[in-house]
């Protein structure tokens, strides 16, 4: 059974078809790139898949269990037993320090637990800096920050929307080669990005244009390029 | 985790929750003030208010009746009837006794200064009355008429060679402090020489007259004893229906209607129980001055309820105002805390223990800020100070989670529709 299965979505807001038809199938342990130009919908699948919409149309079903008509509540915690996400812009919470802020995602998930914490900022290089707050870190250690409370909770399906976007080539390199890591371990990532060379990390690469899946490529097929439309 | 979070909130960002404990520590701080002021101003502007004279007159009864019929005024000597000095202090043993603050006989008579008429006055100035409980008050018009501006001294009531010249009877007969002004009593042929000790101005009819001691009139008229009338200031309840209805007749209320006036401190039935004590008089409500007391004093604290009501409702608008700011400002972070699978009622708790707290302090510091604020008032504008009254404590906390609570709905309504996938994005 796959891990994520989305038939036939599509997302309208208004008179703007931001998905239409969306088929995908992501696979446990897989890393997807997610690309596309600007308002080609990336964010909008990103929100759906991550419990943060819900979709106009169309059946979603995550590790088996279906959301296509659970209520706002319900989502809220699949969000929190399932999803982990990366922004763009880091959004950490101002005046906590860095382990207060992974602390807080284990206390809305279950229960704050300091020492797991600390090994978790440990794990991205920031054991030093725990008891720091985002104003006192540079913009590669608040994303290290975001991934590690993204991990907290062990979701199932990590979500980072341009995770690299906000940050200069020293920093994004040290991201994506967490990520890397990351997906050695197992984890599933999807993960928008602008970057072909970021694109490239990833197993498999699909593109989005006007709210459809234009294009994908996947390197366990070695170099067959598809249109699907 | 809930309070590592609040704590945060509140210390590391503490400048931004201090405007909001300012506007309502400002408000708390007025509410304070209005209601020490009021509860204990109704005291202070009923004693305000009696400087503006007496509002019961006691004259003889035979008095009183002429005066009815044929329109002559009691204490001018032409009735022949007088109460009589020894029962002033019967005035004093009334049920309301507490509530007269003041009183004084006055004897009046003509007489003349030269070639002119004039008004003179026998009275009470500052007497040391031993009452029959033997209580001692110390009662005269130097209480009574307590508005009066005096230049030079007021008169010892021994002093029975003293004068007080009303201003204007000064000027017209160039009298001057230590002056001696010869004064004949009607039947006297001689004039006796007395001492102008203070020339005062009343704002009315006795700036044309002379006051003099009692004994000094009664012995020029040859009336030991006797006193023409007495005028009285007491603090008064504001008449209502029942007042008026035994104003009229007091034999006309029922038994227990009128237990309830009796035991009221309205002008009439401290009249009622005046003439019940003093011997053969009539007491007399001076009523415009006793009913428009209790309207003033009913105006003064409605107004003072009404500032009070505004500058909380005002400073309920300002911290919405700041809140809706505040909560503005930090969407992402509460979008981001409903990413992380906050419920609504985990950030409602969160953000309303939050100003919760801003309002506990703010409420504190406007509590003590009102108290000085209070004691500032009431010297301003009453000369005291004004007693601080536990029975505000609670008034002021309703107050203040009324306000933060009003504040804050419709930062909170915000709070509710915000959708974490809108802010986090940067939509
Ligand atoms: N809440 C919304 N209301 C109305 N239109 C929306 C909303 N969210 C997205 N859209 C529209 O849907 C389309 C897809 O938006 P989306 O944010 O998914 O694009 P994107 O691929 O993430 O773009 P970018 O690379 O700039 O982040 C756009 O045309 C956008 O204007
Ligand atoms: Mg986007």
């Amino acid at each position: 059974m796959s891990l994520l299965e989305l038939h036939d979505v599509s997302m309208v807001y208004g008179s703007v078809k931001a998905l239409q038809g969306i088929d995908l199938t992501v696979e446990k342990g897989e890393w997807l790139a997610l690309m596309g130009p600007s308002g080609s919908g990336k964010t909008t699948l990103m929100n759906i898949i991550g419990c943060m919409d819900k979709a106009s149309t169309g059946s979603i079903v995550l590790d088996g269990v279906d959301f296509t008509d659970v209520t706002a509540g319900n989502l809220t915690m699949l969000r929190r037993d399932k999803i982990g996400l990366v922004f763009q812009q880091f959004h950490l919470i101002p005046y906590l320090t860095a382990v207060e802020n992974l602390m807080v995602a284990q206390y809305y998930h279950s229960m704050p637990d300091e020492q797991e914490a600390l090994l978790a900022l440990e794990r991205v290089g920031l054991k030093e800096r725990a008891r720091h707050l985002p104003s006192q870190l540079s913009g590669g250690e608040q994303q290290r920050v975001c991934i590690a409370r993204a991990l907290i909770n062990y979701p199932m399906l990590i979500l980072a929307d341009e995770p690299t976007g906000n940050l200069d080539e020293a920093n994004a390199k040290i991201v994506l080669e967490f990520f890397q890591q990351l997906h050695r371990e197992g984890h599933t990532i999807i993960m928008v990005t602008h970057d072909p060379k970021v694109a490239e990390l990833a197993e498999r690469c699909i593109v989005l244009e006007h709210g459809r899946i234009a294009n994908w490529k996947d390197r366990r097929v070695v170099c067959r390029e598809e249109e699907v439309s | 985790m809930f309070w590592e979070m609040l704590k945060g909130a509140l210390v590391r960002q503490s400048r931004k929750m201090f405007m909001v404990a300012i506007t309502i520590a400002l408000g708390v701080s007025l509410t304070t003030a209005m209601l020490n002021v009021m509860l204990d101003v109704g005291d202070k502007v009923n004693r305000e208010l009696k400087a503006y004279g007496a509002n019961i007159t006691v004259i003889p009864r035979a008095a009183s009746v002429l005066r009815d019929v044929y329109g002559i005024e009691a204490s001018s000597g032409k009735t022949g009837q007088y109460l009589q000095e020894a029962d002033v202090g019967k005035l004093k043993t009334i049920f309301w006794a507490n509530n007269i603050v003041a009183f004084s006989p006055l004897l009046e008579t003509k007489a003349t200064v030269g070639s002119d008429d004039i008004t003179v006055v026998g009275t009470w100035f500052n007497r040391q009355l031993e009452l029959p409980t033997g209580e001692v008050v110390e009662t005269g018009i130097k209480e009574l008429k307590s508005w009066w501006t005096v230049e030079g001294n007021w008169i010892n009531d021994t002093d029975i060679k003293g004068a007080m010249v009303g201003s204007t009877l000064a000027r017209k007969l160039n009298l001057h402090i230590g002056d001696s002004v010869e004064i004949v009593l009607p039947g006297g042929t001689q004039g006796e020489a007395l001492t102008v000790q203070g020339i005062f101005n009343s704002g009315g009819a006795e700036d044309d007259q002379i006051f003099v001691t009692l004994p000094f009139v009664q012995q020029g008229l040859n009336l030991p004893g006797k006193i023409g009338k007495i005028e009285v200031s007491a603090i008064t309840t504001p008449e209502n229906e029942l007042a008026r209805k035994a104003a009229h007749d007091p034999k006309s209320l029922s038994l227990k209607e009128w237990e309830t006036w009796y035991c009221t401190a309205y002008v009439s039935s401290i009249a009622y129980q005046i003439e019940e004590a003093v011997g053969d008089s009539r007491a007399k409500p001076v009523r415009q001055v006793a009913e428009s007391e209790g309207t003033i004093l009913q105006k003064t604290q409605l107004l003072m309820l009404l500032i009070t009501g505004l500058s909380l409702a005002g400073s309920a608008l300002g911290i919405s105002n700041l809140l809706m700011a505040n909560i503005m400002e930090r969407s992402r972070e509460f979008g981001l805390l409903k990413a992380l699978g906050a419920t609504d009622r985990d950030v409602l708790l969160l953000t309303l223990t939050e100003i919760m707290t801003t309002g506990l302090v703010g409420g504190i510091a406007g509590y003590f800020l009102g108290l000085g604020f209070a004691q500032i008032i009431g010297h301003n504008v009453f000369g005291t100070a004004v007693a601080i009254n536990a029975m505000v404590i609670p008034w002021v906390i309703i107050s203040v989670i009324l306000i933060t609570l009003v504040g804050s709905l419709p930062a909170m309504r915000m709070l509710l529709s915000l959708r974490p996938a809108a802010v986090l994005h940067g939509r």
